[in-house]
């Protein structure tokens, strides 16, 4: 029980650094990617933020033996680099690029009543869902997945 | 660079920063948003799946607080058509699932990790956005 308090408290928290931060603004966010335009660095400025605060925490948090309310700390164990990595990334970055809503900020959106974020966030969820319907067999929806071959990359390309 | 709001970006930007580290020093869990959807949509184990409806519930809650306590509603104007707007959606959603992340799990949290996964991955979609919003405004001259 507790540890779901602690998430839904750190939930409360990130809702509201993405709000105060402006970047559930779409116009704001697109500002910062337009950058031979009206150029708004204000994002990169979150970004070096959170950095900087997750940065410091992390190196001392990561010397414990575990997590408080957990027996252990539960990292991404993928390393490799491959088409797979990339080719989501640019998926991601078309997305981004064309709309101005990350995952974060689109739910954080929502929240604060807007529709538009709505209408992403369940287009958003169609898209995780394909994919997990793709791919369920080979293996999870997530990280920490063996590299496949081209053939992944490859058929991704020509998909919406 | 007129709306630049540098103190607004640095406060949000800690809060981020908080909420990721006390997440993993409580929870031993990453702050990544889309992992934290995908599998609370599609859970791969049942002790799994709690914490991520209650992150994901917060993440809905704290903008909500704020609203009601600043009182400003949500009018930012619609930028993209609604068929781009869920095109948009439906890449967002496929590619940080497909790749592994997205601005908080591979931007933030792997960039602080100093993950090479995360480092490429941050620079493909920061590329390919700034370059599809390039296209967007500035070769098909959609206004923005």
């Amino acid at each position: 029980m507790l540890k779901n308090l602690s998430s839904l408290f750190c939930g409360i928290l990130f809702g509201l650094g993405l709000v105060i931060a402006q970047m559930i603004n779409p116009q704001k966010v697109l500002a910062f990617l337009d950058i031979t335009g009206h150029w708004d660095p204000s994002l990169a400025l979150v970004m070096v933020s959170a950095l900087i605060t997750f940065g410091f925490a992390y190196r001392l948090i990561i010397r414990r033996p575990a997590p408080i309310l957990e027996p252990r700390f539960h990292l991404p164990d993928a390393v490799n680099i491959d088409a797979r990595l990339l080719t989501g990334a640019a998926l991601f970055g078309i997305g981004w690029g064309l709309s101005g809503y990350c995952p974060g900020a689109v739910i954080a959106a929502m929240g604060y009543g807007s529709m538009e974020a709505l209408l992403f966030t369940f287009a958003m969820c169609c898209g995780m869902g394909l994919f997990w319907f793709i791919h369920r067999r080979k293996c999870g929806a997530g990280r920490g997945c063996k590299p496949r071959p081209k053939r992944l990359g490859a058929s991704i390309i020509s998909k919406p | 660079m007129e709306n630049f709001t540098p103190y607004s970006a640095l406060i949000g930007g800690a809060l981020i920063g908080l909420s990721a580290a006390l997440l993993l020093f409580l929870n031993g869990r990453i702050a990544g948003i889309s992992g934290i959807v995908a599998k609370a949509l599609f859970p791969e184990q049942r002790d799994d799946l709690s914490w991520r409806i209650y992150f994901l519930a917060g993440l809905l809650l704290g903008p909500m607080i704020l609203r009601v306590v600043n009182g400003i509603p949500f009018d930012f104007n619609f930028e993209t058509s609604l068929p781009v707007l869920l095109i948009a959606g439906l890449l967002v959603g496929y590619g940080t699932n497909m790749g592994g992340g997205c601005t908080s799990g591979h931007g933030i949290c792997g960039l602080a990790r100093l993950s090479p996964r995360s480092v490429f991955a941050t620079l493909v979609f920061m590329t390919v956005a700034g370059i599809t919003v390039f296209i967007v405004r500035h070769l098909l001259g959609v206004k923005g």
